[in-house]
C-alpha cells in the first residue's frame, strides 16, 4: 500500500467530516458489508447442505475411502487389484486420467503447431488441407469423434498376422504395440509370438481412441490458436527476413513463431485446460480414468456427494496446475523490458 | 441442534429452495407434514397425472423401443400396470431410459418415481447406511451369466484367464466378476464400459473374450446381434440375481404400493386371473357371494386397495393393463418369445417356484 500523507485533520473548529463520509473509512465499511454478505450466504448454503443431509442420513463421511474396492482396473500405472480400498482405485484413475492428459497435450501441441503453420503454407494443397482438417474436426462433437475412433477405426482393426504393420509399429485390435528398449536395454520391435504381439510399450486400443480423439481434436483448435498468433506477426517482418535470404521454415523458427508465442500461449492455456477436462469422456471408450473409477464407487458406495467433491477437487487442481505451468512460460515469453 | 424454530414453514421451505438452486448438490423438496394414508411421490404422480418410470430402454424382452415407438418389455408392462392402478390409465407412463451407472442418482433426486430396472437386491444397496434404497418384492429371478462366441472354444470360466472382458461399469456383475476370479486365482483383464450400448458393440466386434452380464440381459442383447446363434452362454453361473424394483427408502407408502402391485401379479396368476377372463372372473365374483377370497382380490368386497392408498379395484385394474406375471413372462420372455428362456425359478410356488405372493386379506 501507497503511503499518503495523512491530510490535515480538521479541528473542531472546522466541520469535521463525520465517518461516513470518511474516505478512508467508508471503502472498508462498504467492502465488509458485501464480505459479510457473501460469508452469511456460503454459511447458510453449508449449514442448509450438512442439515439436510444429516436429515437423509447421509451426512458426509470419508469411511469408505479405506473400504476395499472389488473391482478390477485393467490398465493401472501403479499397482492395484480388487482388494486395495477405494482411495487407491482412485488414485489409479487419477494417474489413467494423467497419463492420457499429458501424452494429449504433447500430442495436440505438436499436431495443431504444424497444422498452425501449415495454414502459412505457400503451398496450396497443404493450406487447403490444413482448413479442411480444422473445420471438419472442430465442428463435431468429441464424444461422436471418440465412439467413432474407438468403434469405427480401432475396433475393426484385424489381430495377429493380419494386423496392421508399419516400422517399429503395430496397430491390432488387442492393442498397440511400439517399438521401445527392451530387456538389456535393446532397441526392440514388435514381434509376433505364438499368434501373440509382444513389444516393449503396449497401449490399450482404450487408451489408444481416447488419446487419438483428444489430440486430433484439440489439435484442431491449438492449429487456430497458432495461426492466429502467426498471423498477430506483422507481415513486415516475413519480408524483412525474406530480403535477408532466409525461408519459408528458418523466418518462421527464428522470427515468427518467437514473437507469435507471446499471443500463442495464452490461448494454449485454454485449450490445454479444455483437455484435461474433455479426457473424463474416456468412460465412453472403456478407458479407466479417474471419472470411471469414480462413477463405480458413487454406484457401490452410495456417497454421492463425497464421490463428487473428489472429482471436483481433483479436476480443480490438475487444471489449475496447468494455468500455473501456462501462466510461468507466459510469464516467460513476454517482452523482457530492461 | 434441536433449537426452537422461529421461522413458519413456508419461509423455511422457500430457504431450502433456494439452498438447494444455489448447491446443486441436493434435490429437496417441500412437502406438507404426512397425514394417514398420504405419500409425497405418490401425491406427484397424480399431481402431474403421468408415472415417471426409469428403464433400461436397450434390453429385449425387458424394455426396448419397438418399431412402433412403444416401449416394450416386462419392466415397460411393469411401469404400465403401476400407472394403470394409481391413475387409471396403463398408458400415463413417461418412460425414462437410464444407464445402470446413474439410475439410482436418478431415484434420490426425485428424477424419477420408480426403477423397473434389473436392479440386484442386495445389502449395500437396501441399507440405510448403503445406497439407502427400498426394494419391492423380486420380481426377476436371475444368475450373473457369461457369453462367448462360440467358435472361441471358451468352455468354463478358467478358460477366459488373462483375456479381456466386457462388463458394464457400476453394477453388480463388475463386482461379482473380481470375486469369482480372484476366488479362482486368476487374472483377467476387465474392460468397464459406462452402458451397454458401448459394451455389446465392443464385445461384438471382438474386443473382449467374454461378455458379463444377468443371463436373462445377455439372452436379450443377444437377438440383436447379428449373428446371434455364433454366441454362446457359459453353464456356469457367477452369481445369483434376484432382482426387484426400487423405490426410495423414505417413502414407505409407495414402497408398500410397488409391493402390492407385484404381489397382485402372482396373486392373479395363481388365482387363474388373465386378461382374457378378467371380466367373466369380475361378473362371478359379484354374482357370487361365497367366493370371499377373489371377490376381496377383485375389489368386489373389503377396501385392501385403500388401505394402500390405491382404488379398491386396483388389481383388476393391473391386471386389464398386462395380465398376470405368467401373461407378462411368456409375452416377452419365456420359450415362445424372441429370448426363448425357461420360467424355471421364475414359477409360482405352487407349481415349484420362488414367486409367492402373502395373502391379499
Amino acid at each position: 500500500m501507497a503511503v499518503e500523507p495523512s491530510p490535515p485533520r480538521p479541528e473542531a473548529s472546522g466541520g469535521v467530516t463525520p465517518w461516513w463520509r470518511d474516505r478512508r473509512v467508508v471503502p472498508w465499511v462498504v467492502q465488509a458489508a458485501v464480505g459479510l454478505v457473501v460469508l452469511l450466504a456460503i454459511a447458510f448454503l453449508l449449514g442448509n447442505l450438512v442439515r439436510n443431509l444429516t436429515a437423509a442420513g447421509l451426512l458426509l463421511s470419508w469411511r469408505w475411502l479405506n473400504q476395499p474396492a472389488g473391482f478390477d482396473i485393467s490398465e493401472s500405472l501403479i499397482p492395484f487389484n480388487a482388494q486395495l480400498p477405494y482411495w487407491r482405485a482412485l488414485a489409479a484413475g487419477l494417474v489413467n486420467t494423467i497419463r492420457a492428459v499429458l501424452v494429449g497435450l504433447v500430442g495436440a501441441t505438436l499436431l495443431g503447431t504444424l497444422v498452425g503453420m501449415a495454414s502459412f503454407s505457400h503451398n496450396g494443397l497443404l493450406k487447403r488441407l490444413a482448413r479442411i482438417y480444422v473445420e471438419v474436426v472442430r465442428n463435431i462433437p468429441l464424444l461422436l469423434q471418440l465412439v467413432f475412433w474407438y468403434f469405427v477405426v480401432f475396433l475393426t482393426l484385424p489381430n495377429g498376422a493380419a494386423a496392421l504393420q508399419l516400422p517399429g509399429i503395430v496397430l491390432a485390435k488387442s492393442g498397440l504395440y511400439l517399438a521401445g528398449l527392451g530387456e538389456g536395454l535393446r532397441w526392440l520391435g514388435p514381434q509376433l509370438v505364438n499368434g501373440v504381439w509382444q513389444a516393449p510399450i503396449r497401449l490399450t486400443v482404450e487408451f489408444a481412441a481416447l488419446l487419438t480423439g483428444l489430440i486430433v481434436y484439440s489439435g484442431a483448435f491449438i492449429a487456430e490458436v497458432v495461426r492466429g498468433g502467426l498471423a498477430a506477426v506483422p507481415k513486415g517482418q516475413w519480408e524483412a527476413a525474406s530480403s535477408l535470404g532466409l525461408g519459408w521454415f528458418a523466418t518462421l523458427r527464428h522470427i515468427v513463431l518467437p514473437q507469435a508465442l507471446r499471443v500463442i500461449v495464452p490461448g494454449l492455456n485454454t485449450q490445454y485446460i479444455s483437455l484435461a477436462k474433455n479426457s473424463s469422456l474416456a468412460v465412453a471408450v472403456g478407458y479407466t480414468d479417474l471419472y470411471s473409477v469414480a462413477e463405480t464407487t458413487l454406484n457401490q458406495t452410495g456417497r454421492a456427494v463425497e464421490v463428487v467433491l473428489v472429482l471436483l477437487a481433483a479436476y480443480l487442481t490438475l487444471d489449475l496446475l496447468i494455468s500455473l505451468v501456462m501462466n510461468g512460460l507466459n510469464h516467460l515469453v513476454q517482452i523482457k523490458e530492461r | 441442534m434441536n433449537t426452537p424454530h422461529t421461522t413458519t414453514a413456508p419461509l423455511r421451505c422457500i430457504g431450502r429452495l433456494l439452498a438447494a438452486l444455489g448447491v446443486g448438490l441436493l434435490a429437496v423438496g417441500c412437502r406438507p407434514e404426512a397425514d394417514g394414508v398420504q405419500s409425497s411421490t405418490m401425491g406427484r404422480i397424480r399431481e402431474r397425472d403421468r408415472l415417471i418410470c426409469a428403464v433400461d430402454g436397450a434390453v429385449p424382452g425387458f424394455s426396448t423401443v419397438a418399431a412402433s415407438g412403444r416401449y416394450e418389455g416386462i419392466d415397460a408392462d411393469f411401469c404400465r400396470a403401476v400407472a394403470a392402478a394409481l391413475l387409471g390409465d396403463p398408458e400415463k407412463v413417461d418412460f425414462r431410459p437410464v444407464t445402470p451407472a446413474e439410475r439410482f442418482v436418478a431415484l434420490n433426486s426425485g428424477e424419477v418415481d420408480l426403477l423397473s430396472i434389473s436392479s440386484t437386491h442386495t445389502l449395500s444397496r437396501d441399507a440405510p447406511g448403503g445406497n439407502a434404497l427400498s426394494f419391492g418384492p423380486t420380481f426377476f429371478y436371475d444368475g450373473q451369466g457369461v457369453m462367448v462366441p462360440a467358435a472361441s472354444g471358451v468352455r468354463r470360466l478358467a478358460d477366459l484367464a488373462g483375456k479381456p472382458i466386457c462388463v458394464e461399469s457400476g453394477t453388480n456383475t463388475e463386482l461379482n466378476l473380481a470375486d469369482r476370479m480372484r476366488e479362482l486365482g486368476l487374472s483377467y483383464q476387465p474392460l468397464r464400459f459406462q452402458s451397454g450400448e458401448q459394451a455389446y458393440p465392443a464385445y461384438e466386434q471382438g474386443r473382449c473374450a467374454a461378455i458379463t452380464s444377468d443371463s436373462s440381459l445377455l439372452a436379450g442383447k443377444r437377438t440383436g446381434f447379428r449373428n446371434p446363434a455364433a454366441h454362446v452362454l457359459l453353464t456356469e453361473l457367477l452369481s445369483k440375481e434376484p432382482s426387484a424394483k426400487v423405490t426410495v427408502q423414505g417413502d414407505a407408502v409407495w414402497a408398500d404400493a410397488i409391493r402390492w402391485i407385484t404381489y397382485a401379479l402372482f396373486q392373479a396368476e395363481e388365482s387363474g386371473l388373465t386378461r382374457a377372463n378378467l371380466q367373466a372372473k369380475l361378473a362371478e365374483a359379484r354374482a357370487r357371494p361365497e367366493l370371499a377370497e377373489l371377490r376381496r382380490l377383485l375389489g368386489v368386497e373389503g377396501d385392501l386397495g385403500r388401505q394402500l392408498g390405491l382404488p379398491a379395484d386396483f388389481v383388476v385394474r393391473v391386471v386389464k393393463a398386462v395380465g398376470s406375471y405368467g401373461e407378462l413372462f411368456d409375452r416377452h420372455v419365456g420359450p415362445s418369445s424372441r429370448l426363448g428362456l425357461e420360467r424355471g425359478p421364475n414359477r409360482l410356488w405352487t407349481q415349484g417356484g420362488l414367486h409367492i405372493s402373502p395373502p391379499f386379506r
